[in-house]
């Protein structure tokens, strides 16, 4: 055995084309060493933060106890999933992410598109860069804050919603115990944070687009409204159904940031707010049902991906330049 | 130059419109809470929130600029924000460079083991043991810098702006006897630096506005960050029953709403001042992003 061992450097090196895969494997890393340490830190941040609790996954198949820890739980098959679908809160919650879900994309999306067409469309330098900035600025607030913006408008006791019903003589408004509005209100928050900062990726699309193409069409005598028709819209399309896919994907997980620092635990909304994740957030910190939870967050990163995965799909068949791979 | 039609005109004057209409929608709700803060407690009880101070008064400020938990979470924030955004930067621009290199062999293999992150993860449950139990990371400053540290979405968008860099120039430090590490920070990410902004400032934001890290593991009041002291003023009224107990008028009606107003006027006062400088870059970079992606 030592032998073998000494003799090896002995051998004539292998030559570059009959090096096998494993030589090949080391010499690219030497080759590019410096390259593959800059990436290193990022390769174990990636390894730690998201492919170690991918292991956690095993908790929805097991009886969590804290104790034991996941080496030492109980397994239980599918136990936790039949307990949470067998729980009546399950559509309620499931329709509430997917609702608002494709409310959010459908409203944001269309938002932006208009907002960048009428800017792009404008004229005036000033007014263009003031409201642009003015657009973006919302898109950098936290939702705790933005949550603090919405207690001023609906707010029982001086919200600006209710002082101005009281100005034309009607009876204030209980947002805040009555579920019916939140959708269109949650809409209106998403649209006034995300659109204009939305809008830029639009933006950048339209001003990628051939000026030659506007002028010919002027030359045509095409109108504002036919020029924005036939040559934007079209060409914006591959955009739109682009980010659209990466949306979609994300259609089960609701916008927890936003609805728990909004609607909080206010049990009177839960109706028509309450969704996936702020359930999965409440049933972990306050029940301590590790899980169920982990059930729960399981089958939304699952069904995400195969969400994606079929978008994709769809989108390669109906227009293949928008696809993601 | 064609001249315009009556209705293009026309079309154009609504296009104005709409968006001066859509800014100041916009603007509206930031501007009463300045406003709203600015005035007296009993102004606001009795007539509610203000598009313009009727009855000014500083008080709410006076207050919770007296107590030292503003202060406090002000420090914990800027310190995440400013390390955070450093390290966010290093290890992000890193990764993405070495992605952005052609000669790499596994470059795609790299990226797409990156990819997968953003389409599957193993959720929050995952996460917060991970966190709070194997990497005992609770109570920590570091819980809110660390496990939010790299986004994959950013580090593909500053991949593209790399990639869009042309070859010939890192080839010809090479040349000269320049190595990797010296071609990345002294020549590549001088000459990104629209990109760098825009990156930088997504992740600045990102830190500053953290706070639901803080709910799942932090415990701990000295450090408790601005955002998540707004959550828990907002949805109790601890904080401002402490800071109003030094003043002993009888009757005296803890100031809730004002200070709570102030403390968002508070938080958001550093992005106010900043945003100017540099949304022209991040317009920029995101634009190149977005073309070249």
């Amino acid at each position: 055995m030592s032998n073998t061992a000494v003799s090896l450097p002995e051998q004539p090196y292998p030559k570059k084309r009959k090096q096998g895969k494993i030589g090949a494997f080391f010499s690219e890393l030497v080759k590019n060493r410096f390259l593959y340490l800059l990436a290193l830190p990022a390769i174990i941040w990636f390894f730690v933060f998201a492919y170690l609790p991918l292991g956690g996954i095993v908790i929805a198949f097991q009886d969590f106890r804290a104790m034991q820890g996941i080496f030492g739980s109980e397994f239980v098959g599918l136990k936790n999933f039949q307990f949470f679908f067998q729980s009546s809160d399950w559509i309620k919650i499931v329709t509430n992410t997917v609702f608002l879900n494709v409310l959010f994309i459908f409203f944001n999306t269309l938002a932006a598109i208009i907002i960048a067409i009428m800017v792009t469309e404008m004229s005036g330098k000033w007014f263009k860069k003031i409201t642009q900035s003015v657009m973006i600025f919302p898109h950098f607030l936290s939702w705790t804050v933005v949550a603090m913006f919405v207690m001023a408008f609906v707010s029982t006791d001086g919200g600006f919603i209710n002082q101005i019903l009281a100005m034309f003589g009607i009876a204030p408004v209980q947002f805040l115990s009555s579920p019916g509005y939140w959708p269109l209100i949650l809409v209106l928050l998403k649209i006034w944070h995300g659109a204009g900062f939305g809008s830029i990726v639009y933006m950048a699309t339209i001003s990628g687009i051939n000026p030659d193409i506007y002028e010919s069409a002027s030359i045509d005598g095409a109108s504002r409204i036919q020029k924005i028709r036939y040559i934007t819209l079209p060409l914006l399309k591959p955009t739109v159904i682009l980010l659209t896919i990466l949306a979609v994907g994300g259609i089960f997980n609701g916008d927890f940031g936003m609805i728990y620092a909004i609607i909080g635990r206010n049990p009177m909304l839960y109706p028509t707010t309450d969704v996936i994740d702020t359930y999965l957030f409440r049933a972990m910190m306050d029940l301590g049902d590790m899980s169920m939870s982990a059930a729960i967050g399981f089958m939304q990163s699952l069904v995400g991906f195969i969400l994606v995965l079929t978008v994709n799909y769809i989108a390669k068949k109906v227009a293949p330049e928008s696809a993601i791979f | 130059m064609i001249k315009e039609s009556l209705p293009d005109r026309l079309l154009k004057g609504f296009f104005y419109l709409s968006i001066g209409l859509f800014s100041l929608y916009c603007l509206i709700p930031f501007w009463s809470v300045v406003a709203s803060s600015f005035t007296s407690e009993a102004s606001i009880v009795k007539n509610g929130y203000m598009f313009w101070p009727s009855d000014f008064s500083l008080d709410a400020y006076k207050m919770i600029f007296k107590d030292n938990t503003i202060y406090r979470a002000y420090g914990i924030t800027t310190f995440v924000t400013v390390v955070g955004t450093i390290l966010s930067m290093i290890f992000t621009s890193a990764m993405a460079y070495t992605l952005s290199v052609k000669s790499v062999k596994y470059r795609n293999h790299l990226a797409f083991y990156i990819y997968f992150t953003m389409l599957f993860h193993g959720g929050l449950v995952a996460s917060y043991l991970l966190i709070s139990k194997y990497l005992d990371m609770k109570d920590t400053i570091w819980v809110l810098i660390i496990p939010g540290m790299i986004s994959a979405w950013n580090m593909f968008l500053l991949r593209n702006f790399f990639a869009s860099i042309d070859d010939s120039i890192a080839e010809s430090a090479k040349i000269d006897g320049a190595n990797d590490v010296y071609i990345l920070f002294r020549i590549i990410l001088p000459i990104s630096l629209p990109a760098m902004a825009t990156i930088g400032l997504f992740y600045a934001l990102g830190y500053w506005n953290k706070w639901f890290d803080a709910v799942l593991y932090i415990n701990d009041k000295d450090l408790f960050p601005l955002q998540y002291l707004i959550q828990r003023i907002m949805n109790n009224l601890d904080y401002i029953n402490q800071i109003s107990a030094d003043i002993s008028i009888p009757n005296f009606i803890p100031p809730a709403m004002t200070v709570r107003l102030a403390t968002t006027v508070v938080t958001i006062g550093p992005i106010v001042f900043l945003y100017p400088f540099l949304q022209k870059y991040f317009v920029k970079g995101l634009m190149v992003g977005a073309v070249k992606g």
